[in-house]
């Protein structure tokens, strides 16, 4: 077995684990010799830096954790000597098995922008089908059969709204693709963007094809630099492929596509706002209709479709809309890709088939809970979102149970939270994103966000009234229905969730002055266990606010009038003596 | 941080060839002042104004643009630029603690810029590395799975002159 190609998960979640110093390393020993390849996000973020070794057989090693002196090993021992590393290997936890990946089906496999590993694996094939074979019309009919509907949030059914837009007479059309993804704890648009940004232009120019637009831009978020460029760097590779510019493929059609960079506003992932943020004005939402696919970018009518929604596009023409609707249950077809983060042991990215129910994603996929703590509740859908708690576990993924909850489906950002979480402070911190991202136009928004969000604080800060959730719900239906674009008009939804599944939580704050998960600071009273202490004053050496001293025997004691909770104490006390309530 | 200051007024008569590369119209004002920001770290008040003259578009709405988003810095900063993830994912995994110790040991608050024109500290929502939280970001660079004593060892090779 010899070992043929050394790839090296290059993503920004890679890198930031170390990866580079990893890639160099085996440029470094192998030279020339080996393939030495950077690839995107195998979703496997758990395991980073990934190095996946490859045979001519075909059999692949995936090695986890490697920092430069394990590549080196590798370099060494197994590439040159033919003996893998057992230890080293990423175990076969079950994290691929329930999986399916029709997005992610290249992500991590190939590198990101070459046009030749992507046709290699099926890639621009829709394209050449669609506009070669197809008219836009059977296009348009293909996409709406699949009944992939829009992943950034809303759940549109994409064939519907590249319908409408191909209706409108208006020789001047747009496609935008939405990669603004401004959901804190998501990441699926980023990966895909940086594993595989050829499927999205595939998936853009297909679209243009079938509404008849000829100029598509994508919108990327500030914070992704390496996004923009490895964007960048693919549509020059289409471009000069033939797969972009004037007459694609000897047909009649052209289609160019620019990359324009966000400035970091969340509303502006909001269509209307992301129009207003392209033309060159502050990212303000303005009442719908007229829809975008109507009046648009500068009036014209304008397709703006979420990154994985475009990418299932090439997917659905290659494979045919009847292959994707298999997956997934009667409303909501295909696939959804999740970023799971949090307290969950397999965070990374995945892709589930729709219908699979909330606890497999978690358990099965996600390993489930680290340190042996409880499962607590998902976070669904962002700021946007709401809390599914674990007695909703079995609620399955699709649009409309997810709805049923008071949670949205939203754009894949889920973060498990166990018993260590405070629901309130959750909430809390949710609606400080909004108020401050809340882009003020509409008074709902932007009063009423502030004077929820002025309650949760008094909550948490142990100040709470009796009254103040009567007032945080009422306060939250009236800007949930008030406002005039979709951030205020789902702003409440993680503090009226909150309150309905965990409402004693909120009375253990607001009553008892008490923090059943033990997170919210100014509710916590630090003491130290006379039995457990054993005097050696670390715990005062280390008090920022000198609120230790020796009690009256051996062992020190906490000053509750000085005390500033900061925990310290606890952190360095090697006898765990230190006791939190 | 006086001498980004001081390198935007320098090179003011060139402004010409930052601005020439974005035709001018409205839809260039963001780009436009993208580009400022990247050359000086931050949008001199004086870019504002060319910027506005360049693409003809009234002051106060370039003025508003700059305000609106929150990449736009009106003041320089320092040399090294810390953005600390406080996203979901982070919060959840304590990135408060690592902000506070962050605030602690470089003296500032949030948005602040050290008295030795060092650091920046400045808070984003998510880096789009949560399975790494908690994250940050210094310059282009970023670190994950960050705990104070890292948060200690960053600081320390920047300090020491890492670039
Ligand atoms: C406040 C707000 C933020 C949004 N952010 C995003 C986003 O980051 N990415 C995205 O694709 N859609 C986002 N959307 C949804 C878009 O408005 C739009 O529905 C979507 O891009 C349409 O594409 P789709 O049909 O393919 O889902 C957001 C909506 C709102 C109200
Ligand atoms: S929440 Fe911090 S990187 Fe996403």
């Amino acid at each position: 077995m010899k070992v043929t190609e050394v790839q090296v998960g290059l993503a920004s979640c890679g890198i930031a684990a170390g990866a580079e110093a990893v890639f160099n390393q085996f440029r470094k020993i192998l030279g020339s010799k080996v393939v030495v390849k950077p690839v995107g996000c195998l979703g496997m973020c758990y395991n980073e830096p990934l190095v996946a070794v490859i045979t001519d057989s075909g059999e692949r090693f995936l090695y986890k954790r490697v920092d430069a002196a394990l590549a080196k090993r590798i370099a060494e021992e197994h590439v040159k000597g033919g003996t893998p590393l057992e230890d080293f290997l990423a175990p076969d936890d079950g994290f691929f098995k329930r999986q399916v990946r029709i997005v992610l089906e290249n992500c991590g496999q190939i590198a990101p922008t070459s046009v030749e590993e992507y046709r290699e694996r099926g890639g621009y094939e829709a394209l050449r089908r669609a506009i070669q074979e197809m008219t836009p019309q059977e296009v348009i009919v293909e996409i709406q059969q699949s009944g992939l509907r829009g992943r950034g949030g809303a759940g549109f059914p994409t064939g519907m709204k590249w319908s409408f837009a191909a209706q409108e007479p208006d020789p001047v059309k747009f496609i935008v693709c939405n990669a603004d993804e401004g959901d804190p704890g998501a990441f699926m648009d980023r990966s895909v963007l940086e594993g595989d940004p050829h499927r999205v232009l595939e998936g853009m120019t297909i679209a243009g094809y079938a509404i008849g637009a000829r100029f598509g831009i994508v919108y990327v978020r500030a914070e992704y630099p390496l996004a923009v460029r490895r964007v960048k760097e693919a549509i020059a590779a289409a471009r000069k492929a033939g797969f972009l510019g004037k007459r694609i493929l000897g047909t009649p059609f052209s289609f160019e596509i620019m990359v324009k960079e966000g400035a970091g506003a969340f509303v502006c992932g909001e269509e209307t706002a992301l129009i207003a943020s392209i033309e060159g004005r502050r990212g303000m939402p303005r009442r719908r209709p007229p829809y975008p696919a109507q009046s648009g970018l500068w009036g014209h009518p304008t397709v703006i479709n979420n990154v994985e929604t475009l990418a299932n596009v090439p997917w659905i023409i290659r494979n045919g809309a009847e292959a994707f609707a298999r997956y997934g249950t009667e409303k909501s077809k295909g696939t959804k890709v999740f970023a799971l983060a949090g307290k969950v042991r397999h965070s990374g990215l995945v892709e589930i088939p729709m219908g699979m129910t909330l606890e497999e994603l978690v358990f099965d996929v996600g390993g489930g809970i680290p340190d042996d703590k409880e499962f607590k509740a998902v976070q669904i859908g962002g700021p946007s979102g709401g809390c599914v708690p674990a007695s909703l576990a079995h609620t399955p993924v699709d649009y409309e149970s997810i709805t049923q909850t008071g949670a949205i489906m939203g754009s894949g950002g889920l973060i498990v939270m166990d018993e260590a979480t405070c629901m309130v402070e959750v909430a809390r911190f949710f609606l400080d994103f909004i108020q401050k991202e809340s882009c003020g136009k509409c008074t709902f928004c932007r009063i009423g966000t502030k004077r929820m969000l002025e309650i949760l604080t008094r909550i948490v800060k142990g100040e709470g009234k009796p009254g103040d959730l009567d007032k945080l719900i009422d306060l939250g239906y009236k800007v949930k229905t008030n406002s005039l674009c979709g951030l205020g008009q789902t702003a409440p939804n993680p503090v009226l969730t909150t309150t309905r599944y965990f409402q004693d939580e909120y009375e253990a704050h607001i009553r008892e002055k008490r923090c059943p998960a033990g997170v919210c600071r100014a509710l916590l009273r630090y003491s130290i266990d006379p039995e457990a202490c054993r005097n050696c004053k670390l715990c005062a050496k280390a008090c920022p606010v000198g609120a230790i001293s020796q009690g009256d025997g051996p062992f020190q004691v906490i000053q509750q009038e000085a005390c500033i909770r900061c925990g310290r104490c606890r952190e360095v006390c090697p006898f765990g003596a230190v006791r939190v309530e | 941080m006086a001498k980004r200051a001081l390198k935007a007024k320098k090179e003011k008569p060139q402004w010409k060839q930052i601005l020439q590369k974005h035709p001018p119209v409205p839809e260039s004002v963001i780009p436009l002042l993208q580009a400022f920001q990247e050359r000086y770290g931050y949008i001199p008040p004086e870019a504002v104004r060319a910027v506005a003259r360049y693409t003809r578009t009234p002051l106060s709405q370039v003025y508003g643009v700059a305000t609106f988003y929150a990449q736009f810095r009106l003041r320089p900063r320092g040399k090294h630029l810390i953005r600390l993830c406080q996203g979901t994912a982070c919060h959840v995994l304590g990135a408060d603690a690592i902000l506070n110790h962050l605030k602690e040991r470089l003296g500032v608050e949030e948005g602040e810029t050290t008295p030795d024109g060092l650091f920046t500290l400045e808070v984003v929502r998510c880096l789009g590395c949560c399975s790494l939280a908690p994250v940050m970001m210094v310059d282009e660079e970023t670190y994950g799975r960050l705990t104070p004593r890292a948060v200690d060892k960053v600081l320390a090779e920047y300090r020491k002159g890492k670039t």
